[in-house]
C-alpha cells in the first residue's frame, strides 16, 4: 500500500510551478486582468512549450497518456499562482473525445484547442441552453471558459449531450466576473452542426469538478503560504504578529482543514483513475469539500494580512476571487453535495 | 498511488479472518462486565498467543513477540471491525504504559509489569493532570520528597479515569522544586493501595464519573517505582502523550459513526417523510460525508508516512483537532435530525439508539478539551506544522 505522489508526479509538478514561477509571476498577472493580451499569449505559450495540451491524451493518439491525479496536480500548480490556463478545458475534452482518435491527435498536436461550454449540464437559466434539432444546435450556453484563441468548443446540449463545435459558429460575448483574469464568455449558436458529439456519464462532470476543486487547492495554499510569510514579517506592539495565538490560530485552522483535502483530492483521482465505483462520488463531494474549505482560507488569509489584503497593493485578491469564482463554476456546493448524494443512492 | 495490498498481506488478512471465526464463540458477551472478568481476560490471552493483541511485545515480556508491521496491525484492526469481534483490551496501562517501559524501563520493571498489564490482570491510571496543572501539564505541584528508599509523596490529581479500579499508577510528581518547571519532574509508579491514597468520582456533564479526583497525604511509595531516572519525568512523559494524541480522532472510528447517522437518517420518518428526504439535512449529512471522507484520505497519508519512516508533518499533526470536533459535528446533525425527540436521554420508550447522540455530543466536547485542548492543538499546528514563532516568555515579576 502507498498513498502517496509517485517520484514522476512530484518531478511534474515541481516542473510545471517552476515555470509559472517565471512565467506566471504576479506582474504578467496584473496586466492580463488589465486586459494586455500579449502577456496573456506569452503564458499560453510558456504552458504549451511545456507541453500541457498533449498530457492528458493517451500515449496510442501521440499524447503523454496521463491520469486524473496528474491532471490534479498539474491544476493545483496552476491555481496556485493563479495562472489562466486552457488545461481544464483540454483535460477535459481528452476525457470526453477517449474514443475519437482524430479529436485526440489534434488535441495533442495543438491543432485543436478547446473552450469548456459546461455550465447547462449543471444549471440552466431561462432563455439559455443550446438544443440540438435536426443535427444543428441553437441557443446559448453562460460562462463558456478559454474561449478567447479556442478552435473548437466542447458544449453540453440540453439533453446533456456533449459536442465538439467549430469556435468559428458561437457569437461570443464577454461576461464580466469579479476574476479578470479568466475571461467568461456567453456562446449563442444559431444552427451549428457538431463536429464530434458524445453522450457523458456521470465521470465527465465528476472529472471537470474535481479539477475546479484542485485549482482552489492550489490557491488557498498559496493564500496560507502567503499569510504564514507575511505574519513572521509584521510587526505590532513590538512583536510580529505571527506570535499572537490569535493570529496563529488563524493559520492553524486554515491549515488543519486544507491538509486533508489535500488528500481527499489525492483519493478522488485516484479512485477515478482505477475505476472505482465510488470514483465520481468522491470527486463531486471533493469540489465541494474544496469550495467551503477554500472560501474559509480565502476569508481567514484576507483577515491575517490586515488592511493590505484588502488593497490592490499586495495582489492577493486575485486568489481571493479565484477561488471565489471556482466555488460557483459548475455548481455550487449545495449542488455538488446533491449530486454526491444522488451518486449513492440516497436520493429516492 | 496504490491502494491494494500484496498478495502476503492478503493471505495475512485471511489467516486474521480465519482465527478469529473460529474462536468467536469464545469471545466475551455484553453479561462479561467489568475488569478482570475471567472470560475476558482467557480472550485476550487467546489473542496474544494468536498474535492478535500486543503483537510486537517481546515474548520474554507476554507478547507475541512479532516484528513491527504497520499494514498487518491495520488488517488486524479492520477484521475485528468487520467482523463485529470484540478486539484486544484497551486502557492508560496497554496503550500509554507499556511503549513507555519498554522504551525506557530497567529489565525488572519490564518483567513486572508488561505481561500482568496486557493480559488484562493489572489495570492501570494516570496521574498527569492536577487542578493547577491542565493545559501547562509542566506545571504539576504534587510532591515527592526523598525518605531513605522511599519518596512522600503529597498532592492531588484529576481527570484520572479508571482510577477505582486501577492497581497501579503512573504519576509525574515533583522531586526537585528548586529546578526549572521541566527539569524537576520525575515520572513513578506505585499501586493504588498504598496507604494515604483517596480516590473521588468526577461526576461530568454526561451524569456518569468518567474519570476522578485523586488525593495523596504522605503517601510512601519505593524509589524503585521511578521510570528512567528522577527529575527525567518530563522526557519520558513526551514519550507517552505521542501514543495518547494517536489515539484521539481515528478516522475509521469516526466513518462508523457517519454510517450510523446515515442509517439512522434512512429509518426514521418524521409527518411520514424520511430525515434523509429532508434536503437541508441531506445537505448537512453531505457536508459531513466530504470531510469525513477527507479525514479518512489523511489517515492513508499518514499510515504511508509511518511504513516509509517519514514524520507525517501536518498531516498528523491536525488528527486530533479535526478528528474530534468531527465527531462531535456528527452526533449534533443526528440530534438535529432527531428532531424533539433528539433531547431523550437514558432511558423511556421513544428513546433512539440508547440516548447515544446525546450521550456522544456531551463526551465527545470533553475529548475536544481533554488530550491537549482545540486551543493547544493549533499552537501545535502553528509552531511545528507551520513553523511560526512561538508566544515570547513573559518576564518574571
Amino acid at each position: 500500500m502507498e498513498f502517496a505522489l509517485s517520484e514522476d508526479q512530484r518531478m511534474l509538478q515541481d516542473s510545471l510551478k517552476g515555470v509559472l514561477s517565471e512565467a506566471a509571476h504576479l506582474d504578467r498577472i496584473r496586466k492580463i486582468a488589465a486586459g494586455e493580451t500579449g502577456e496573456a499569449a506569452a503564458l499560453d505559450a510558456a504552458l504549451i512549450e511545456f507541453g500541457l495540451s498533449a498530457l492528458m491524451v493517451p500515449e496510442a493518439a501521440g499524447g503523454l497518456g496521463l491520469g486524473a491525479l496528474d491532471a490534479c496536480l498539474v491544476q493545483e500548480a496552476l491555481g496556485y499562482d493563479v495562472a489562466p490556463s486552457r488545461f481544464l478545458a483540454t483535460a477535459v475534452a481528452a476525457k470526453v473525445f477517449a474514443g475519437k482518435p482524430e479529436t485526440l491527435g489534434a488535441i495533442a498536436g495543438g491543432e485543436a484547442k478547446f473552450a469548456l461550454a459546461l455550465t447547462e449540464l449543471c444549471s440552466r437559466r431561462d432563455g439559455a441552453g443550446a438544443e440540438l434539432k435536426g443535427g444543428k444546435l441553437s441557443g446559448k450556453s453562460l460562462l463558456a471558459q478559454s474561449v478567447d484563441g479556442a478552435t473548437h468548443i466542447l458544449l453540453a446540449d440540453t439533453a446533456g449531450t456533449l459536442h465538439s463545435v467549430a469556435a468559428g459558429k458561437a457569437k461570443i460575448t464577454v461576461m464580466q466576473t469579479i476574476d479578470r483574469t479568466r475571461i467568461f464568455h456567453e456562446l449563442a449558436f444559431d444552427g451549428a452542426e457538431p463536429l464530434v458529439s458524445v453522450t457523458p456519464d456521470a465521470e465527465t462532470l465528476a472529472f471537470a469538478r474535481l479539477l475546479v476543486a484542485a485549482d482552489t487547492l492550489g490557491a488557498a495554499q498559496a493564500m496560507i503560504d502567503k499569510a504564514v510569510a507575511y505574519s513572521r514579517e509584521r510587526q505590532q506592539f513590538g512583536r510580529v504578529i505571527g506570535s499572537f495565538q490569535a493570529v496563529k490560530h488563524m493559520c492553524a485552522e486554515m491549515a488543519a482543514k486544507l491538509e486533508p483535502a489535500r488528500a481527499l483530492i489525492w483519493h478522488a483521482a485516484h479512485a477515478l483513475d482505477i475505476g472505482d465505483a465510488e470514483g465520481p462520488m468522491m470527486a463531486t463531494l471533493a469540489k465541494a469539500h474544496l469550495s467551503e474549505v477554500g472560501t474559509f482560507v480565502a476569508r481567514t488569509a484576507t483577515e491575517v494580512h490586515g488592511g493590505m489584503g484588502f488593497t490592490d497593493l499586495v495582489g492577493l485578491h486575485y486568489w481571493y476571487k479565484r477561488i471565489g469564482v471556482n466555488r460557483q463554476l459548475l455548481g455550487s456546493p449545495e449542488q455538488a453535495r446533491e449530486t454526491a448524494a444522488q451518486l449513492q443512492g440516497l436520493v429516492v | 498511488m496504490k491502494l491494494t495490498l500484496d498478495p502476503q498481506y492478503e493471505a495475512f488478512r485471511a489467516e486474521v479472518s480465519d482465527t478469529l471465526a473460529k474462536n468467536a464463540h469464545l469471545a466475551p458477551t455484553s453479561e462479561d462486565k467489568g475488569y478482570k472478568n475471567a472470560r475476558r481476560i482467557a480472550w485476550q490471552k487467546l489473542l496474544i498467543a494468536n498474535g492478535l493483541a500486543a503483537r510486537t511485545i517481546p515474548r520474554e515480556y507476554g507478547g507475541y513477540g512479532a516484528e513491527p508491521d504497520i499494514l498487518k496491525s491495520r488488517i488486524i484492526a479492520e477484521e475485528f471491525a468487520r467482523s463485529a469481534i470484540p478486539g484486544p483490551m484497551a486502557g492508560q496501562g496497554i496503550s500509554m504504559l507499556v511503549p513507555t517501559l519498554l522504551e525506557l524501563g530497567t529489565q525488572a520493571q519490564k518483567q513486572a509489569y508488561i505481561r500482568p498489564t496486557i493480559e488484562g490482570e493489572m489495570i492501570w491510571c494516570q496521574g498527569y493532570s492536577e487542578p493547577g496543572a491542565g493545559s501547562d501539564l509542566a506545571a504539576v505541584r504534587t510532591s515527592a520528597v526523598e525518605d531513605g528508599d522511599h519518596y512522600v509523596i503529597n498532592g492531588s490529581k484529576i481527570w484520572t479515569s479508571t482510577a477505582k479500579q486501577a492497581d497501579m499508577i503512573f504519576c509525574l510528581v515533583r522531586t526537585d522544586p528548586a529546578a526549572k518547571k521541566h527539569e524537576g519532574i520525575t515520572y513513578i509508579t506505585f499501586p493504588m493501595t498504598t496507604p494515604g491514597i483517596e480516590v473521588r468520582p468526577l461526576v461530568d456533564m454526561t451524569g456518569s464519573a468518567n474519570f476522578n479526583e485523586v488525593f495523596f497525604t504522605d503517601v510512601r511509595v519505593p524509589r524503585s517505582g521511578v521510570i528512567f531516572a528522577p527529575n527525567k519525568g518530563w522526557h519520558v512523559a513526551n514519550a507517552t502523550l505521542t501514543h495518547e494524541r494517536g489515539m484521539l480522532g481515528d478516522p475509521n472510528a469516526t466513518k462508523a459513526r457517519l454510517l450510523e447517522l446515515i442509517t439512522l437518517m434512512k429509518a426514521e420518518t418524521v409527518n411520514g417523510q424520511r430525515l434523509m428526504d429532508n434536503p437541508v439535512l441531506r445537505d448537512r449529512l453531505m457536508k459531513l460525508q466530504g470531510e469525513v471522507y477527507a479525514m479518512q484520505a489523511n489517515g492513508l497519508r499518514i499510515t504511508t508516512s509511518r511504513l516509509q519512516g517519514q514524520p507525517a508533518g501536518l498531516a498528523g499533526l491536525v488528527v486530533k483537532l479535526q478528528g474530534c470536533d468531527l465527531n462531535h459535528e456528527i452526533a449534533r446533525l443526528a440530534i438535529d435530525a432527531l428532531g424533539e425527540l433528539g433531547i431523550l436521554y437514558e432511558e423511556g420508550e421513544h428513546l433512539r439508539a440508547d440516548g447515544n447522540w446525546q450521550w456522544r455530543y456531551m463526551y465527545d466536547l470533553g475529548l475536544i478539551i481533554g488530550g491537549g485542548t482545540a486551543q493547544i492543538q493549533k499552537n501545535i499546528i502553528a509552531e511545528r506544522g507551520l513553523d511560526m514563532p512561538r508566544e515570547p516568555k513573559l518576564a518574571k515579576a
